[in-house]
């Protein structure tokens, strides 16, 4: 056996690895925080430099069956690493000015971005499992960084509490899969799965770990509250990265344990679910006034339209719903970004939306970042949302779902509604009380550029390039 | 030329870059009449070298790469009869806009003008778009600037409109994002070569055909959308607020442009491609046409304030074009075609005069007005003008469109009555009576109010704006086979199509099981006698 192609095929993660174990030594030395800043920005850069290489290269499986590599498993990695990498640009600013920037918070970003490559990578249930809780040990203590304000108390038990709670669905799930077809690697569960009770029970207790994780409704209950206490930037992450990674694990999950199965009844689970979270996550937000709650219930929503395209369970489906990740990735961290920019400025509380009136005039350029990223997550042409959202949906019509389609659409109407809302203040509204705005630092604002950028870019890309994204992923099914 | 077409499209967006970079407010201003008259004069091309002859035909095709392995979505632009009148008509309210704005915008002119060129690619991408992902790519980018438009620049009820506005717009395309889809897909198993395609060309050519049951929800699924835009009746509630809301430039681009997406849409998606549930179901739109047209003319007549009085009329005579095109044969659906024209001329230009006289007055209640002819004879002459194109006297471009519709509507034989046209006639005398008593309200009698009687006239910039649009309501008016010609060839052929489409889809679903209410409606066992009963003759 050749340890270093094994090695290879895990790169990302033993990259992260590394460089979380030095942050955590550096911090120890006291060396500064920022050059541990730049450590874990190299890091990252060289795991989404390796990612977007090991797209192109060979599939297949390592480490004894543990994980699989390439392909989907790749775009997992590099959907992770971006995102890592753009909410840690966008921390160093804002950590900096609510007096939380420490070494321990790279540290555990690096550290939870080792599950996610784990987690997205995983082929067995028991990797799946220690990928899933690497990450979310990390989260929680990501979550309470407030540690002293009620809220990041609270968003971090939370989070912990029901965390746990459903990673024991998780295990029991796992358990109970072991016992009726004696093995935890997913190929050879679909070999040996018999469809008795113990296996149905099983996979349904899977599935519920994973709704939890991705909070479908309605499993969906802790979300609001752990988005509203952990500081913005960390809750881009937690919205972007492990919602990435926790989808493409629930994709290898359905297309390599629980492929088309006769008389299975997954696909009619997963569009109930789907129907209820895109219904219950877009009317619930379109009653919050605090932005960030909205964003949680947005990001349920979203969850909502992933699972049609996991429901449509065909190669086009799966592909959509890897484009829609990456679009929901790029327009979620750029929206959270500027609130973290809002936030960054004294004197008014931006988590109130009432008070982002004439916000766009006072701040010109975040205000049309803002729209922009706001009239994609509404699935506006011509940005990446609306690509995404017709892949997804494309592929739930070709399968035949049409009315869990038609659902959907409606339900992303009245998301446009909760969306202008953030506008209607922005520019339709004047300021109410002065504040003073401290220029956003050049790092930051080139972060939000280039997230804008891809906003846009990726919405027009089918027609001006033919090696487009969407159809590198088409490939890989 | 294709590369023409293409310019003439994007260069508004590029303007947006030299507004944004301007420094100055007369630069913003200069910046973006130059950009929106130099896409007027490129376009002019194209119409002079359009092909009459050939006009069902798409001209001046650009065909981007196909973007996935049998996924036919690509960029797909070009120009036929049906389109190229609405694509010139943007591109020449283009720099009328512009002009009228001048003066009367004040604040956050870099966000204004960036969102009226915006809106000129936006509506010159929905005319130009041949395959239908695109179309639907522009149809819905038109929202957003006008969404900011209303929004930021508009009256005291401005939020409200803008939102109506823009969801309401939304809930119908998005179900239009559906049933594209799904005709995507089945097209694309219709084809020989693709999985996936909403090239125009191919879903209206004869060799591609829909069962009726498919046919019968996909076309109410895009009607739905269209009806919202046009609006017919009952889904015109968003229209009335969002031009009394709209500053003067948004209300003449809804009225003169945006609007006629919806009727465009009808005729370039409804009429070509679902030819069965399109005749089955024309009654039923004719009737809604029938009673917009009423009940629009009625609404106007109590109206007291003139923005919204113009608004009304444009549900009335929206109701006109949705007629024609239902009827479904050369006559009215050219008049239909003609009378989108018209009416972005005349209503467009009433919208600019009225906005002209609230610059000056800030008012547009009726009863502030009154005798101001004496006062202002430039401004009464040009609103009298514009008042007499749209209520169609002979002479000038409404009659045109509206005699047209009415007398192909007569004859039609979708509708199998001529009670359609009949009552529609009598839309033409209340839209004679509610503008004529507006404008003998405004104009005319004692002078009231002491306000009026120092009402400026007209300046050179609102006369030279104005012209043009007068221009053109005498040319359609007096020479409209100028300008029906263009559609003539277009019209007769996809008619004919439509015919002989609907007759092979019914061929074939004679031998398919189908489900009651489609055998209620669509009667295919009427055509089955017909070949059954042939042989039995003859023996």
């Amino acid at each position: 056996m050749n340890y270093f192609h094994e090695l290879s095929t895990f790169l990302p993660a033993i990259v992260t690895t590394i460089a979380g174990l030095s942050a955590l030594l550096l911090a120890a030395f006291k060396v500064s925080v920022r050059t541990v800043f730049g450590v874990t920005v190299v890091s990252l850069i060289v795991a989404l430099g390796v990612s977007i290489g090991d797209l192109s290269g060979d599939t297949g499986v390592s480490f004894y069956g543990m994980i699989s590599y390439g392909g989907t498993a790749a775009f997992g990695a590099f959907l992770v690493s971006m995102a890592s990498l753009f909410t840690v640009l966008l921390s160093r600013d804002y950590l900096e000015s609510i007096g939380q920037h420490v070494s321990e918070v790279y540290a555990m970003i690096l550290f939870a971005t080792t599950g996610m490559f784990g987690l997205a990578a995983s082929n067995d249930l028991i990797m799946l499992f220690v990928g899933l809780e690497t990450m979310s040990i990390s989260l929680y203590v990501l979550a309470g960084l407030r540690k002293n304000e009620k809220e990041g108390a609270e968003a971090s038990l939370k989070y912990f509490l029901l965390g746990a709670f459903s990673t024991g669905f998780l295990l029991y799930g796992i358990a109970l899969i072991y016992g009726a077809t004696g093995s935890t690697q997913y190929a050879e569960i679909a070999g040996a799965a018999d469809f008795s009770l113990l296996f149905m029970a099983g996979v349904g207790m899977l599935l519920t770990g994973f709704f939890f994780k991705i909070s479908a409704v309605p499993f969906h209950m802790w979300t609001p509250d752990v988005y509203q206490g952990t500081p913005t930037t960390l809750t881009a992450y937690f919205a972007t990265a492990s919602k990435a990674a926790t989808f493409v694990a629930l994709l290898l999950v359905l297309s390599t344990l629980l492929p088309d199965q006769e008389g299975s009844a997954w696909q009619e689970v997963l569009g109930l679910i789907a129907i209820i979270t895109m219904v219950i996550g877009n009317l619930v937000a379109l009653v919050q006034d605090n932005i960030k709650r909205m964003l949680a219930y947005s990001s349920i929503a979203h969850a909502g339209y992933l699972l049609v395209g996991l429901a449509a369970g065909s190669a086009a489906g799966y592909s959509g719903v890897l484009y829609y990740l990456f679009a929901y990735t790029v327009m979620n961290i750029g929206a959270f970004g500027v609130i973290a920019y809002y936030e960054m400025n004294k004197g008014l509380d931006f988590s109130d939306i009432k008070n982002f009136g004439g916000l766009g005039y006072s701040q010109p350029l975040m205000g049309v970042l803002l729209s922009l990223f706001l009239f994609s997550l509404a699935g506006i042409p011509p940005f990446v949302g609306f690509a995404g959202k017709y892949y997804v949906f494309a592929a739930a019509v070709d399968a035949g779902l049409i009315s869990l389609a038609v659902i959907g659409v409606l339900a992303s109407a009245a998301s446009a509604y909760y969306y202008l809302r953030v506008m209607v203040y922005l520019y339709f509204r004047d300021a109410h009380k002065e504040v003073e705005w401290t220029e956003p630092g050049r790092l930051f604002r080139i972060t939000l550029l280039l997230l804008a950028l891809f906003t846009l870019y990726y919405g027009i890309e089918p027609v001006l390039t033919s090696q487009s994204l969407i159809e590198l992923l088409s490939s890989l099914y | 030329m294709e590369y023409l077409l293409n310019i003439t499209i994007y260069l508004p967006l590029l303007g947006i870059v030299a507004v944004l970079l301007s420094r100055t407010e007369a630069a913003i201003k200069w910046s973006s009449l130059v950009v929106t008259s130099l896409t007027f004069l490129l376009s002019l091309p194209l119409l002079s070298t359009f092909d009459i002859v050939n006009s069902h035909i798409p001209q001046y095709v650009t065909e981007g790469v196909q973007m996935l392995d049998g996924f036919d979505v690509k960029y797909l632009t070009g120009l036929d009869g049906l389109s190229l009148l609405l694509f010139m008509l943007t591109t020449l309210f283009g720099p009328i806009v512009i002009l009228s704005s001048w003066q009367s915008v004040s604040k956050h002119l870099k966000g204004y003008y960036s969102m009226l060129l915006l809106l000129q690619t936006a509506s010159l991408g929905v005319f130009a778009a041949l395959d239908l992902v695109v179309f639907y790519v522009f149809f819905e980018l038109s929202l957003i600037p006008m969404y900011f438009l209303i929004g930021i620049w508009g009256g005291a009820g401005r939020i409200q409109a803008t939102l109506k506005f823009f969801i309401y717009t939304l809930v119908g395309s998005l179900i239009m994002l559906v049933a594209l889809l799904y005709l995507g897909f089945h097209a694309g198993a219709v084809h020989p070569d693709l999985l996936f395609t909403l090239d125009w060309r191919f879903l209206s050519g004869s060799e591609y055909q829909i069962g009726l049951v498919e046919q019968t929800w996909l076309f109410l699924a895009f009607a739905l959308a269209f009806c919202i835009k046009v609006p017919l009746f009952p889904f015109h509630t968003w229209l009335p607020y969002a031009h009394t809301e709209a500053p003067t430039a948004g209300s003449v681009v809804l009225a003169a442009i945006m609007l006629k997406m919806g009727t465009y849409g009808l005729v370039r998606v409804c009429l070509t491609i679902f030819p069965n549930a399109f005749m089955e179901f024309a009654p039923w739109f004719a009737t809604l046409a029938v009673i917009g047209i009423v009940y629009g003319a009625l609404v106007a007549m109590v109206q007291k304030d003139v923005k919204k009085l113009v608004a009304y009329s444009s549900v009335s005579h929206l109701g006109f074009v949705v007629l024609g095109i239902f009827a479904l044969n050369t006559v009215a659906v050219q008049g239909a075609i003609i009378q989108m024209i018209n009416h972005g001329l005349s209503t467009g230009a009433l919208f600019l005069l009225v906005g002209m006289i609230y610059d000056r007055r800030h008012s547009r209640q009726i009863s502030d007005f009154g005798g101001i002819a004496r006062v202002v004879p430039l401004f009464a002459v040009l609103f009298m003008i514009a008042t007499f194109a749209s209520i169609g006297l002979p002479g000038l471009n409404g009659f045109v469109g509206e005699f047209l519709i009415l007398t192909g509507s007569f004859f039609s034989e979708l509708y199998d009555q001529p009670v359609f046209a009949i009552i529609a006639a009598t839309g033409v005398i209340l839209a004679a009576v509610y503008m004529l008593w507006m404008v003998q309200r405004v104009m005319f009698g004692p002078i009231t109010h002491e306000e009026n009687l120092k009402l400026k006239d007209l300046n050179a910039r609102e006369v030279g704006l104005l012209i043009p649009l007068v221009l053109f309501m005498f040319w359609i008016g007096i020479r409209s086979e100028d300008y029906t010609r263009y559609s003539e060839q277009w019209v007769e052929h996809h008619i004919t199509q439509t015919m002989e489409k609907s007759d092979l889809v019914l061929e074939s679903a004679m031998y398919e099981e189908l489900p009651g209410w489609a055998i209620r409606m669509y009667k295919p066992e009427a055509t089955r006698e017909l070949f059954t009963e042939l042989p039995t003759k003859s023996q």
